[in-house]
């Protein structure tokens, strides 16, 4: 790190992608539809992770190299090792999340249309295993969100259309 | 199949196909405003998840999205895609009424949102008939799906069945334009996203399976 005060910068997540930021900086990603932001942080480190998740498990996937940002399981897993490496035991992390919406009512016999949902299940559920605990989240609907989380107040900002904006 | 090893040939067919489609459509589309419309020359764009997003103005850009699926042997989707301004200015020609807003937190008129609808319903239905006859692979545009949100909600959806088997998606995009008046000009955007096993079936109807 750099001894020097720098200025706040936005680091920005794209669509199955993750990575991680420390204060004054803030982390992004927007346009969540049925995709799920996740954010593992620790306020007294004043870091934080962030994650787009696309599906819900890697197991589905037909790849023959596996993207393993797209998938809850595996991206999970990468910003664990990742926080882990920078000196954050996985029990000193917390969790917040947000997406998952259903944006078009679409009848389908294909699951792949009610994967909001899938996804945020598969999110809590690698929580879960890894003890993390959830301190809020804001999911389902069918809107959109762009996240916004600041690593030192541990707020994650919300923003939508039709809702307007709120922290949880 | 992988998209990276699409001969031209193929390529030049994809782009025949939006063509087809693209020219059946603005004629249906000039039925629909009795205006002159053109629809330019498509583009295949074979782009990463998130440079889709950024074909339309990046994923948190407001849009009007209708998305429709297409049943049939070469399954996929089709999004028509428009600013708020574009299908207030679209709405206002075909019901020549005052006051259409689709600004989301507003007072959207139910009368608007279907007459939206039925416009998608006849571009959607025009091009993919046309790409039904020159393929002669049966294609069915599903009932419209509209929303008016981010973009990168909105999109996200045509790209989750391609997402299970790549990282990228192959796109034939089709822009709209009345040619006749600039300043309440019919622009719009006309994706078409077929599913990764659809490609398949078109050039072996299309006789260009091989390399």
């Amino acid at each position: 790190m750099n001894n020097y005060q720098h200025e706040q910068s936005i680091v920005k997540v794209g669509i199955a992608d993750l990575n991680v930021v420390n204060a004054p900086d803030i982390i992004r990603t927007s346009g969540l539809g049925s995709c799920v932001g996740v954010v593992l942080y620790n306020t007294h480190k004043e870091i934080a992770g962030m994650a787009h998740v696309m599906l819900p498990d890697s197991n589905l996937g037909k790849q023959a190299s596996l993207n393993r940002y797209k998938y809850a399981d595996t991206a999970i897993d990468i910003l664990v090792e990742m926080l882990n490496k920078k000196g954050i035991r996985t029990s000193l992390l917390k969790a917040k999340l947000a997406g998952g919406a259903q944006m078009f009512q679409i009848n389908t016999a294909n699951d792949i249309m009610r994967i909001g949902k899938r996804n945020v299940e598969a999110v809590l559920q690698k929580l879960e295993e890894y003890n993390i605990p959830v301190e809020s989240s804001d999911v389902g609907g069918n809107y959109g969100r762009t996240i916004e989380f600041d690593p030192k107040t541990g707020q994650l900002k919300i923003r939508t259309i039709t809702k307007g904006e709120h922290f949880i | 199949m992988n998209y990276q090893q699409f001969s031209s040939i193929q390529l030049d067919a994809l782009k025949e196909i939006g063509n087809i489609g693209a020219g059946n459509a603005a004629t249906s589309m000039s039925g629909l405003i009795q205006k002159k419309v053109d629809m330019e020359v498509p583009s295949i764009e074979i782009v990463a998840f998130d440079d889709v997003m950024e074909m339309v103005g990046g994923p948190d850009q407001l849009i009007v999205g209708i998305l429709f699926q297409i049943h049939g042997k070469a399954p996929g989707m089709v999004y028509l895609l428009f600013t708020l301004e574009e299908a207030e200015s679209l709405v206002k020609q075909m019901t020549n009424m005052d006051g259409i807003s689709f600004t989301p937190d507003g007072e959207q008129n139910e009368l608007a949102l279907s007459a939206l609808q039925e416009a998608g319903n006849i571009l959607a239905g025009s091009y993919l008939s046309a790409l039904s006859d020159f393929t002669n692979i049966n294609m069915q545009p599903s009932v419209p799906h509209l929303s008016v949100d981010m973009a990168g909600a909105i999109l996200t959806v045509g790209l989750l069945q391609i997402s299970e088997v790549y990282d990228f998606a192959i796109i034939i995009n089709t822009k709209i334009n009345d040619t006749e008046d600039n300043n309440q000009g019919i622009n719009g955007q006309l994706l078409l996203l077929p599913s990764p096993e659809s490609f398949t079936k078109i050039f072996q109807a299309l006789g260009i399976q091989g390399k």
